[in-house]
């Protein structure tokens, strides 16, 4: 159980790093924002995410991607985090492509994954419809037809959801909302008829839609999986978006410590002052317990360890409280500077929280984690 | 692998002919005396109670992957194994610093655990700033002579030696005037007084020098450049401690979980207390996560990483779970967590509270948090000062 890179993830590590600091840095996020991009990300950086083979890290060869695990996945969105890059990672890959790809369905496995590869394909993932995340109050429902399932509901906070070229939507098939039993994913064509995607603008800069269904017609070919799939695909993705919390931390970390040995007031610099010097020594504590626990888990998911779940939800309820002491420490030793939108401070500040609601804010982990402990 | 193997059976044989049922409950101080002595004698006969060590110095000379079997045997099956003074503070620091008579000389005897340490660093006026300190040693002949006095200086009322710090020059700056000397408790210039804290136990000593004696041969490391000597030291200390915590208060006692459970109870398969369950969650990640950090820590060091060091939380984290660890258990107990003696309440639970009330230490010695958060600080964060 290794917790720490092997050299094949550190050359990775490097190699995305300098990419991202000489074609994404946080400016580039920052004029996407500013520009109301209509995309809200570059495609033209997601094609080269893909020809760099980002994109098909975890996909087998047969699906044009290289075989490797979550933890490669996760090396990319950590050093994604760190300049805020904006494309679709977390939703296309550890969300809607995962779903297809962890599901049993091989034949769209292999008209989807090897345009994902090639980052010709984006695909959402539907699952929110109220604002406290609980992935299993789900009053979406899919009604049996003569040839196949026809799906009416109301999606929220689908993440991308106005570029997708497809969506994976957590409907249900019997019980009531609250029920884990009775869910079932299913895999629709954004353009379908009955599909409505209204784009809504988040205050990270990022994109999500509201994506309506309104009776709208799916093949029984389009079956990806039940609750068990949907449990397996929020673990991979809370690994992966704690591992992108990671580095935004860290970066939001290591520039707060730039500004405590730089900036000076009654004649030294802030830095010298213990009430500042005891708190950067938490906030590193924190962030460090949070690394130690996104490598454990991803270490769970790549060794197929019977505790995933345990470590997604341990992991990010770590990162959570991470994200919450940096990002508002993070400001606040800035000071009023800090409080401006020229910083990018609050650019990581805004991002880190979002993060920390997306998928679970610790609540709903610290819950989850009792309820796996048997208690 | 396969010798790892082979080495894992000789160890289970020798926990087979060694070591009775009634000793595999873990460390308590009630365990029958004479059962134990014989137990850690024929751990110490194979140089096992300090595996690491070379054997020359009767120590065990095992490898790194040999040590982790040992200890993963040892645990499995509860074995008391003692962690004293000598071999936790001192035993590391001879091997490092130690001259070969000194090595010769003293660690046999902790190896066998038959010479009893203890550790002279604090004063009543150098606590935090301990190097400060002005206990004397003055140069009498071919030995010192020693006066002053140490404080928060555990078992020194049973310790055959102690290992101290004092003040060798007396005109350098207070860094470079200290040596770390080894003398004999049992002489006319030493007094011991035991120290009663806040949960009733005497722990700690508060011991006085009036010209003792220590021969200058004794000195380990460099004369004057103890506070070298002595960071290594407090280095050991602070990862053992924090490498080497159990299970809650206690090694034989139930978990936490356990205890929160039984003490709160179970409402439809929740814990029946909303806001205890959601702390008793985050205590056991922030434990998960103190653990992987500590085990990460290792791996980094072996592997050459150059970040920064990890490893420097583990001792105000340690104690931070610690503490947490015990008011949790409090909290759960509630007013049967109240009681001091006597009858009216299980003596375990008695027992509990006074643990409870002694991890408000774990962030006092071995360097308080805040002297801990002084140093990540300027070492680690690299802030100016």
């Amino acid at each position: 159980m290794a917790l720490t890179l092997s050299e094949d993830q550190q050359l990775l590590r490097d190699s995305a790093r300098s990419f991202l600091d000489d074609k994404s840095p946080v400016s580039r996020m920052r004029a996407l924002r500013d520009e109301r991009d209509a995309t809200g990300f570059s495609r033209a950086v997601w094609k080269v995410m893909a020809d760099l083979g980002w994109l098909g890290i975890q996909l087998r060869a047969e699906h044009g991607g290289s075989g490797k695990g979550l933890r490669e996945v996760a090396v990319i969105m950590t050093e994604c985090g760190r300049v805020l890059a904006p494309e679709p990672v977390l939703s296309t890959l550890l969300l809607g492509a995962n779903a297809v790809r962890l599901s049993s369905n091989e034949a769209l496995k292999g008209d989807v994954l090897p345009a994902v590869a090639a980052g010709q394909r984006l695909i959402a993932f539907a699952l929110e419809e109220t604002g406290r995340f609980d992935p299993y109050a789900i009053n979406t429902a899919a009604v049996l037809t003569a040839d196949g399932y026809c799906i009416t509901g109301e999606k929220r906070y689908v993440l991308d959801g106005h570029t997708a070229d497809q969506i994976v939507v957590v409907a249900r098939t019997s019980g009531a909302a609250g029920d884990r039993d009775g869910l079932t994913l299913f895999f629709v064509d954004a353009d379908t008829d009955g599909v409505e995607i209204v784009r809504t603008t988040m205050m990270d800069g990022r994109n999500a839609a509201r994506v309506g269904f309104a009776g709208v017609d799916v093949g029984a070919d389009r079956l990806l999986g039940n609750a068990e799939l949907l449990d397996r695909v929020l673990d991979e993705a809370t690994l992966g978006l704690a591992a992108e919390m990671v580095g935004m931390a860290e970066e939001a970390f290591e520039r707060t410590l730039e500004h405590l040995k730089e900036r000076e007031q009654f004649g030294v610099k802030i830095g010298m002052f213990q009430a500042l010097r005891h708190r950067a020594a938490e906030m590193f504590a924190e962030l460090e317990f949070a690394r130690s626990l996104v490598l454990d888990g991803l270490s769970a998911v790549d060794e197929d360890r019977d505790d995933i779940s345990l470590s997604a939800s341990a992991a990010k309820t770590q990162a959570n409280k991470a994200a919450r002491l940096i990002g508002a420490e993070a400001i606040q030793m800035h000071g009023g500077i800090g409080m401006t939108d020229e910083l990018d401070i609050g650019l990581f500040f805004k991002r880190l929280r979002a993060a920390d609601i997306t998928l679970g804010d610790a609540s709903y982990h610290l819950r989850r984690f009792a309820s796996l402990k048997g208690y | 692998m396969a010798d790892l193997e082979s080495f894992r059976r000789e160890v289970r044989d020798f926990l087979a002919d060694n070591l009775p049922d009634e000793l595999r409950v873990g460390n308590r101080p009630d365990l029958p005396e004479e059962p134990l002595r014989k137990w850690t004698a024929a751990l110490a006969e194979r140089g096992w109670f300090t595996p690491e060590w070379p054997v020359e110095y009767g120590g065990g000379g095992l490898d790194r992957e040999q040590t982790a079997v040992l200890r993963g045997e040892l645990r499995a099956v509860r074995a008391p194994v003692e962690s004293p003074a000598g071999v936790r503070l001192l035993g590391a620091t001879l091997l490092e610093f130690g001259t070969e008579e000194q090595k010769r000389q003293h660690l046999p005897g902790v190896a066998r655990n038959a010479v009893r340490w203890c550790q002279g660093f604090s004063e009543p006026g150098s606590g935090s700033d301990l190097a400060s300190l002005q206990c004397r040693a003055d140069l009498d002949g071919d030995e010192y002579v020693i006066n002053g006095s140490k404080i928060w200086t555990s078992g020194a009322d049973e310790a055959d030696w102690i290992f101290c710090l004092v003040r060798t020059d007396f005109d350098a700056s207070k860094h470079r005037g200290i040596s770390l000397i080894l003398f004999e408790m049992d002489q006319p210039g030493i007094e011991v007084t035991p120290l009663e804290l806040i949960d009733g136990t005497a722990h700690f000593c508060q011991v006085f020098f009036d010209d003792a004696r220590a021969r200058a041969d004794q000195i380990v490391g460099p004369l004057h450049g103890g506070w070298t000597v002595a960071k290594r030291l407090l280095q050991h200390e602070r990862t053992t401690d924090s490498a080497t915590h159990g299970d809650i208060v206690g090694e034989s006692k139930e978990t936490i979980v356990e205890l929160v459970k039984r003490e709160v109870g179970m409402n439809n398969g929740v814990l029946a207390d909303a806001v205890l369950r959601e702390r008793l969650a985050a205590h056991e990640i922030d434990t998960r996560a103190l653990d992987l950090t500590m085990q990460r820590a290792v791996e980094e060091v072996s592997a050459g990483h150059r970040g920064r060091d990890i490893g420097s939380v583990g001792k105000f984290r340690w104690a931070d779970m610690m503490k947490a660890e015990h008011d949790l258990a409090m909290d759960a107990a509630g007013s049967g967590g109240l009681g001091w003696e006597g009858p009216g309440f299980e003596p375990a639970q008695l027992e509990r509270t006074r643990e409870w009330l002694f991890s408000r230490a774990h962030s006092i010695w071995g360097g308080t948090d805040e002297i801990q958060k002084n140093t990540i600080a300027k070492r680690v964060l690299g802030l100016p000062e």
